[in-house]
């Protein structure tokens, strides 16, 4: 079992995401997280699932995901050869007894501190999804209070570049 | 000039060479209808007595000529009325344009009377789905779904259009038949890999599936097993490609397969599959399917390939350029020993099908069939009989044998046979049971108003035969739910409908009702007495392998 990263671009029409994500339940893919936005192209939106599969099924899902009319193009990304950034917003409990440690952790993961109130603090943290998982696990002891991440985005690095024709 | 939503549908379907559809009238489609008024002597509409009835219509009319086949419906119920003819389409690859009206844009949404998201419900029954929400949309999106049924493997496309739309004026302009999109062709490099196997290959064995009559690749196919000197088997789709009178044709292979095609099969070292998936249908236990052999796997649906059976080879392309290919690159081969042991393999077969002087089912195939010509399409519903024919029947032209394979939709037949009938021109056969009879014999009706010439013959058991097998093998004889008990007379039944109906309990009487039936200008319904403990053999058991093929069963009374 291999974790990998998968860039679609598919139709800027209604209903893509849904026949994307119906095709993953229907023929039993199990995806770890969904990114969907607009593009440079209004034509186009793109979509970045990470999935932990095998490799006959990471080709399965290639070509189902092909056979999608809405779909232009799909492909793998190349871990060494792309960039990947995950957003985390996290709602810890704000005690003055566990208040400074975490501050630094805020400063040592290079996030940020966007809302500070007598009861919570919420933080945003950027960055790989490894780094997000350890800020979670960091923050577990103090209280966490609710949390949401964005799923990965990921480009690949230099001229590479997911386009349509 | 300006026209309105609905005579642009009229207008596409024209365009793209579309003479008869299928369909029912219904609130958020009576502007279409009203506009078919206008075109009704350019645009035959048939009208079935349910939805449902008019999807396997359109179905079958597509089965039997290639073409794609259109079928209208209302929204709401009528459009949900579709969802098992756009499925069954759909396992089949069967090219299909299915138009439902729906309520007016400003309406959707807020579960209006007659409102259901059909397209959300067919999304992962059609290859595409469209709504169309503006007009000026309307012909280039009719377009692109007849381009999309036909193109590739084909499949049924769902077009939704709200009234509103439908009323809506924009100008329009006369288009050409849209063209299929370019077919993949296979990689030269993946054939010569193939040609490379198929060198030392000395019991080579072809697979066809229903692929090899879409890709109209009958004739590459026979050229190729002519040239590897190969025994030809098929899957239940693919039936009808290969005509019975070609002596490499050795049948159906798999669950309810030709002992000879099954177990050449197994035996092979090289099995070249074309056009065809592995269904679960066809390969038993997957651990256990050939694994004698190699395998190369030519199809234009990549996604197929490394789906269900993980093969030496896959091709991805269209099966008849890819075969054609194939052959010019391969040198003719002799295999005495493989063709001996094939010859083997069918008198083998032969000796263990029991002979009979009664109304059995092979017995009936047989009356049918000596009477029947090579065009007449066979169509049939889903069950014993349908095995029954598909191993009996001795079809010779592509497009004549019209089944529900992948879905295996009991009530398929009386739509498919209306419209294989009216698309082929062709005096159309069903065969059925009476149970499958019974869940759709309402477009007995439509066969009537339209005149069908058709001969609608049941398998009657009074039981659910199909089912009623495993009971027996099993399920300990429990028969749960599978002897119909009813008392419904097909013969007074079918006088009522205003069609013919005769009644035969031996092979004397069926001859001679099917003979007198088979020149009739309309619908004549045979009803066949036949006794409830026939069994489809050979079956190898669900889950099983060749290795527990059953070819016979002794029933205690």
């Amino acid at each position: 079992m291999e974790k990998f990263v998968i860039a679609i671009l598919v139709s800027n029409v209604s209903g893509v995401l849904t026949r994307v994500s119906s095709m993953f339940t229907r023929r039993g893919f199990n995806i770890d997280s969904l990114a969907v936005g607009e593009t440079e192209s209004f034509d186009y939106s793109r979509i970045t699932i990470t999935f932990t599969g095998d490799r006959a099924e990471k080709k399965q899902l290639i070509r189902q995901l092909a056979k999608l009319y809405d779909v232009k193009e799909v492909e793998v990304l190349d871990k060494a050869e792309s960039v990947s950034r995950e957003l985390l917003l996290i709602k810890v409990e704000n005690r003055p007894e566990t208040r400074q440690d975490i501050m630094s952790a805020v400063e040592v993961f290079r996030c940020k501190i966007i809302d500070y109130s007598a009861v919570s603090l919420i933080c945003e943290v950027t960055g790989e999804s490894s780094k997000i998982q350890a800020f979670i696990e960091l923050m577990k002891p103090y209280g966490i209070i609710e949390m949401c991440r964005t799923g990965m985005v990921a480009l690949e690095r230099g001229n590479n570049c997911l386009k349509s024709e | 000039m300006k026209i309105s939503g609905s005579k642009i549908v009229m207008e596409t379907l024209i365009e793209q060479g579309c003479d008869t559809i299928f369909g029912y009238p219904g609130g958020q489609v009576i502007n279409l209808f009203d506009e078919l008024y206008n075109y009704q002597d350019q645009i035959k509409h048939v009208l079935t007595a349910h939805e449902q009835g008019a999807s396997h219509a359109a179905d079958g009319y597509a089965r039997a000529t290639g073409k794609v086949g259109v079928v209208i419906a209302t929204s709401g119920p009528g459009a949900t009325n579709l969802v098992t003819g756009i499925a069954t389409a759909h396992l089949d690859s069967v090219p299909m344009v299915a138009i439902t009206g729906n309520v007016p844009c400003s309406l959707i949404g807020r579960d209006s009377f007659q409102e259901v998201d059909i397209v959300g419900v067919t999304m992962p029954i059609t290859k595409h789905n469209f709504i169309v929400k503006d007009v000026t949309k309307l012909a280039e999106t009719l377009r692109e779904a007849f381009r999309i049924a036909k193109s590739g493997r084909p499949g049924p496309v769902l077009v939704d259009i709200p009234k509103d739309v439908q009323v809506a004026q924009c100008e329009y302009e006369r288009g050409h038949v849209v063209e299929a999109y370019p077919k993949l062709a296979a990689s030269e490099d993946k054939l010569l890999k193939a040609a490379e196997i198929l060198k030392d290959a000395k019991k080579p064995y072809i697979y066809c599936g229903g692929g090899i009559i879409a890709g109209g690749a009958t004739r590459e196919i026979e050229a190729l097993a002519e040239k590897l000197d190969a025994v030809i088997g098929s899957s239940m789709m693919g039936l009808s490609a290969i005509s019975t009178d070609n002596p490499r044709f050795l049948g159906m292979q798999g669950m309810h397969g030709h002992y000879a095609s099954s177990i050449a099969q197994d035996e092979a070292d090289v099995i070249i599959v074309a056009g065809a998936r592995f269904s679960d249908r066809a390969t038993g236990k997957k651990e256990r399917f050939a694994i004698n052999s190699k395998i190369i796997h030519i199809d234009i649906d990549n996604s197929e390939l490394q789906k269900n059976i993980t093969v030496d080879l896959s091709i991805a392309g269209d099966v008849k350029n890819a075969v054609s290919r194939l052959t010019a690159m391969i040198d003719p081969k002799k295999n005495p020993e493989w063709m001996a042991r094939a010859a083997e393999l069918k008198e083998i077969e032969a000796s263990t099908i029991k002979k009979s002087e009664a109304l059995t089912p092979y017995n009936i195939i047989d009356i049918i069939s000596s009477v029947t010509d090579p065009k007449t399409v066979i169509a049939t519903d889903v069950g014993q009989h349908q095995m029954w024919t598909a191993q009996r029947y001795p079809f010779k032209s592509p497009r004549t044998f019209v089944s529900s394979g992948g879905l295996g939709t009991m009530g398929f037949g009386m739509g498919a046979a209306i419209g294989a009938q009216m698309g082929s021109g062709e005096r159309t056969v069903l065969v059925t049971g009476d149970g499958s009879f019974g869940m759709n014999l309402n477009e007995l009706a439509t066969a009537v108003s339209f005149n069908v010439p058709m001969v609608v013959v049941i398998m009657n058991n009074g039981v659910l035969g199909m089912v009623r097998q495993w009971q027996t093998l099993f399920f300990n004889k429990h028969y749960s739910n599978t002897t119909l008990n009813r008392q419904t007379d097909f013969v007074k039944l079918a006088e009522a409908f205003g069609a013919k109906g005769v009644r035969v309990t031996t092979c004397d009487e069926l001859k001679d009702a099917f003979a007198k039936a088979y020149k009739e200008n309309g619908p004549v319904v045979i009803d066949c007495i036949v006794n409830p403990d026939e069994f489809v053999l050979p079956m190898l058991p669900p889950g099983g392998s060749i290795d527990d093929i059953i070819t016979n069963v002794e029933v205690e009374a």
